[in-house]
């Protein structure tokens, strides 16, 4: 099948025919794909098949295949092995396998491809991710022995996080199981569970042996139970076109062109959307409008520029605008966002892992500053697709940030746009591009909105009231006991003199939420309006104690994020289900198993405990593991059982936070377990000086400088500076 | 005449122009590796768009081993003057003092004493840290793993299991002193590409592309062209005036001709599609070891 086939007869001259060719191509669609999956499931010998039975092999490149095949080395024990095609490093066909990512051209008559053949090594992740980003689907090959391994797993998440929505899952080597229906269908089905999640619109599984070239190219004679398409069939009928017509106007500012005085042009390429001339734009994130004069280029001037085009614009207005800036629509519905504090996922490619606190050069664009993790919110674990607290990113992990800028960036989320929604980060010292990131969102969007000057700020306020404002948010189940700390608390801050507000969740369903039910939309935005209400009196300089059910992380997320860094302390009060329910202070409990109340949490409807705590408490000392839900080493914890706190001890688990001992439980326990060598170097906290572990990390500042053993009183000397 | 390029041309086009704005962006001192070829010719091209109404604000660069053919000598210095641009041509004066030659040297030290080594010369001398480079993917298999955004060391040295990951249109444009970039602005294009793009622009390139009498030798089922009388004949030996065009070209005494009729440019792409062999097949020096591109590559050849 000669795909570059010479058309038209015999009289038609050479330019007749290339013009034919060049008309003909222009009705061709694009289709970039990647194939991955795990090391030796057959992605080299698929692109040399798929290469090979299109007659794309020319016939010195065959010769030179079938010495490499001869060679003493050679994987297929001197049969012709066509990963030799693409293996273009000495240390890939020595080793037979793939270490970076190889770029092919083909096309059939109903298609070009650009083929992006990457490595399935798990330490060659990021040349899997190079290869995937600029692809609009993914071939996933899976070796039909071994079915859907983890590095199948982990390359299926990139391909979701970066984007590709449709997917084919290339069950290969069937011709090593014979053919077996049975063993294809299980792999199909057990990725298409895996998967489900992950949102690919379309995931295609195709039997194939790209040795044998079964339904690769051609129907396998040797499987008629499969009557989808082949391989080769699916890449040129699958639609992938994603475009957005009416995307709003994006054009990153690369480079500004002035050749002399008369001239000042800007030069980049359309990241998304139109542009005419006489357009109205907005030059960000200095917020200028100027109207478009020209759209320059070497073949003329052009009336309109489009997503993809490499243009020169220049201004009616006299402006300065500078790489970095991006000039975007004039409608403040589609304005980008400008932040200096963006939450993203973010895949990790160094060998050495990903620091919070070090600074590192991001690119997003033409735009380039430094940027600091301030917070690793969780891990993403490839194998359950569960999200993992941890402290760092390893090499090839993947997890979603937050990171503070040193100046404001202009960006789209991801989803939106992934030209302005895209960055890197590089290493300041090695140089090396540590991480590649999708943004999300952005952390302060006040920046959205203008806001009203005020002369009497939050720090004003709570300067008068001699205190640090924070917000105290107490989450879990219904008769965890979450009000009834919280009340202990605030009594115990009221006495010390400090200026607080409570916010509880029954209350305030009696007032400001009284129109909303308990639907997830109305939880949703029961949990907005509490954490607007919160923000509003930490502005005001108080110490705000939230006890809210908010089952959701997304919106205790929110919450956090709309007050100040060490502002928000998440309390988790981990409770079990079965002791709330017994408690069941309210009788909430049995009407729920009773079918009276509906999407009741913990019952019918879920709760989703925190990744990131700055503390968790337990209240029951009947629950076999009070320690099982606390994922962060960063969180303190509480319990009143000795029991519970020795088997902390052999556990060796390490609460740097503190441990707290309620006073209703046996004050002593603590101690008891210190002394009994169970725990070392910990303090144990009184309740009286519970405040003291909620600010966990001058807490932990503080526990660093003192050789701490169970000093009841340790927390007091800290008391005043946390509150 | 020019003609109306396709949407895909178009898009290469434009990834090319924003490779190129994106290098003079973030580089102190770039320069344009000029090797005359269809692909130069394409580069340069690129560049005249990328930075209109401005010149390409870099130089070129020819490194002249001394062995080109003399048609494309001429064509160079025709094109420099016709675009108005900033040519530089650097040869290794030792190796010219040392009488370096394909022929008596062999093509693999010749390569790196006059190739390689000139370049670094001239990286050291004019303090360049970026280079661009008009390399294909489709060209060669190990071309075909390198980034559009090639680091080097400060020896001038490819480490190809370490190449920085390049998503999206994202480069990672940091150097440290010594060190240097190499940036192939036509990493996607195909030769067709490359062809369909000169055609339909209307770019000007050497006569030897073209079918033509000459004067041409046989050895070893590579077609030499006698280009001048340091082409060493052996006994017996005598030059045949045949029909014939490059579809590369490099160094007379290292680049095979192939017969041919293609006068024109669709001409050209009609016998390059009904063509078997690939495009570097003419080329002595990519044979000469096995891996022996990543090899020249590695140690700092283009």
């Amino acid at each position: 099948m000669p795909q570059l086939s010479v058309v038209g007869g015999k009289k038609e001259s050479a330019s007749d025919r290339l013009a034919a060719r060049i008309a003909a191509e222009e009705d061709r669609g694009l289709l970039r794909f990647l194939t991955c999956g795990s090391v030796d499931d057959g992605k080299s010998t698929l692109i040399g098949r798929l290469l090979y039975d299109s007659a794309l092999v020319l016939e010195d490149q065959l010769l030179s295949m079938e010495r490499d095949s001869k060679r003493p080395n050679a994987t297929q024990g001197g049969e012709i092995d066509l990963s030799l095609l693409v293996d273009g490093l000495q240390a890939e066909r020595e080793q037979g396998i793939t270490i970076d990512v190889a770029y092919r051209y083909f096309s059939t008559p109903r298609r070009k491809f650009i083929v992006a053949d990457t490595p399935g090594h798990v330490q060659y992740t990021r040349n899997m991710a190079t290869g995937a980003s600029n692809c609009d689907f993914g071939v996933l090959l899976v070796d039909a022995r071994q079915g859907v391994l983890t590095q199948t797993r982990r390359h299926a998440c990139i391909l979701s996080l970066l984007g590709i929505r449709k997917v084919a899952v290339a069950v290969n080597k069937m011709d090593l199981i014979d053919f077996d229906q049975a063993r294809f269908e299980a792999i199909a089905e057990e990725f298409a569970e895996f998967a489900r999640p992950l949102g690919f619109e379309l995931i295609t599984s195709i039997p194939c042996s790209a040795l044998r070239g079964d339904n690769v190219t051609s129907p396998s004679p040797h499987m008629h139970w499969y009557h989808g398409p082949t391989l080769l069939a699916h890449l040129e009928t699958v639609d992938v076109s994603h475009r957005v017509t009416n995307a709003p106007f994006r054009f990153p500012v690369q480079w500004v062109n002035r050749p002399h005085l008369d001239f000042r042009g800007y030069a980049g390429t359309v990241a998304s959307g139109s542009i005419k001339t006489g357009d109205e734009v907005v030059i960000h994130p200095s917020g200028k409008h100027v109207h478009v004069a020209r759209i320059v280029t070497a073949d003329g001037d052009l009336e309109r520029a489009e997503e993809g085009d490499a243009v020169t614009l220049t201004f009616a207005e006299e402006v300065d605008a500078s790489r970095g800036d991006v000039i975007a629509a004039a409608m403040p519905e589609t304005a980008p966002s400008v932040s200096d504090q963006i939450a993203a996922k973010v895949i990790w490619f160094d060998e050495e892992a990903m620091l919070p606190g070090r600074a590192y050069t991001i690119k997003c664009g033409s735009q380039a500053t430094t940027a600091t993790i301030s917070a690793l919110k969780y891990k993403l674990n490839v194998d359950s697709l569960d999200h993992v607290a941890g402290k760092t990113l390893e090499l090839n992990e993947v997890g979603l940030c937050n990171i503070s800028l040193a100046r404001p960036l202009v960006f789209d989320p991801y989803g939106d746009n992934a030209e302005t929604g895209s960055f890197i980060l590089i290493d300041r010292f090695t140089n090396a591009t540590v991480a590649a990131g999708m943004i999300e969102f952005g952390l302060r969007r006040a920046t959205n909105v203008q806001w009203q000057e005020l002369f009497i700020d939050k720090s004003a306020r709570a300067t008068l009231k001699g205190q640090k404002p924070c917000v105290l948010w107490f989450t879990r189940l219904s008769g965890s006991g979450k009000s009834t700390i919280a009340n202990t608390l605030e009594k115990r801050l009221h006495a010390l003199g400090r200026h607080t507000y409570m916010l509880d969740g029954d209350n305030v369903r009696h007032g400001l939420n009284k129109d909303l039910g308990f639907t997830d939309a109305d939880r949703v935005e029961n949990i907005r309006r509490v954490a607007e209400a919160a923000r509003l009196f930490v502005d005001a300089g108080l110490i705000v104690m939230v006890s809210f059910i908010s089952p959701f992380r997304s919106e205790r997320r929110m919450a956090r994020e709309l007050v100040g860094e060490g502002e928000f302390i998440e309390i988790f009060v981990d409770t079990p289900l079965e002791v709330c329910e017994a408690r069941d202070p309210k009788g909430l409990y049995r009407k729920a198993r009773a079918g009276l109340i509906r999407n009741f949490t913990g019952i019918d409807s879920s709760y989703e405990p925190p990744e990131q705590a700055e503390l968790a408490l337990s209240t029951s000392n009947t629950s076999p593991e009070p320690w099982s839900r606390c994922w962060s080493t960063s969180s303190g914890v509480a319990t009143s059982s000795s029991q519970n706190l020795q088997a902390l001890g052999r556990a060796g688990m390490a609460f740097p936070g503190g441990i707290f001992v309620p006073g209703g439980g046996d004050g002593g326990v603590g101690v008891d377990a210190v002394d009994a060598g169970m725990i070392q170097h910990f303090p144990v906290i009184g309740e009286g000086e519970l405040v003291g572990g909620l600010g966990v990390t001058l807490f932990r500042q503080a526990c660093e400088q003192t050789p701490c053993r169970g000093e009841l009183t340790f927390a007091e000397q800290h008391l005043g500076a946390l509150v | 005449m020019k003609h109306r390029l396709s949407s895909y041309l178009r898009q290469l086009e434009a990834e090319s122009i924003h490779i190129m704005r994106e290098v003079v962006a973030e580089f102190r001192n770039p320069v344009m590796l000029y090797s005359i070829g269809k692909d130069s010719a394409v580069m340069l091209h690129l560049a005249m768009k990328a930075f209109y109404p401005a010149k390409p604000p870099f130089p070129l660069l020819h490194v002249d081993t001394t062995w080109k053919f003399r048609e494309m000598i001429a064509f160079r210095d025709r094109e420099a003057q016709r675009l108005g641009v900033d040519l530089m041509v650097h040869t290794n004066e030792q190796g010219k003092r040392e009488g370096m030659s394909p022929i008596t040297h062999g093509s693999a030290l010749y390569t790196d004493v006059m190739k390689t080594e000139a370049l670094k010369q001239a990286f050291a001398a004019h303090g360049f840290d970026a280079a661009f480079g008009g390399a294909r993917r489709d060209e060669e298999k190990s071309r075909a793993k390198e980034r559009v955004f090639s680091f080097r060391n400060a020896a001038h040295n490819w480490d190809p299991k370490r190449q920085r990951p390049e998503l999206w249109h994202l480069a990672n444009t940091k150097v440290k002193p010594g060190e240097s970039m190499r940036v192939f602005p036509l990493s996607n294009w195909t030769e067709l590409d490359v062809w369909t793009y000169i055609y339909l622009e209307n770019i000007p390139v050497v006569p030897l592309y073209f079918a033509d009498k000459r004067p041409v030798v046989e050895r070893g089922g590579t077609l030499i062209m006698v280009d001048d009388e340091r082409l060493p004949l052996d006994p017996g030996e005598t030059p045949e005036m045949a029909k014939v065009r490059f579809r590369t070209l490099g160094c007379y005494p290292l680049t095979g001709a192939i017969r041919s009729d293609a006068t024109t440019v669709p001409e050209i792409i009609d016998e390059l599609i009904a063509s078997r062999h690939s495009e570097r097949q003419g080329r002595v020096i990519d044979h000469d070891q096995t891996g022996s591109m990543e090899k020249k590559k590695q140690e700092g050849y283009f």
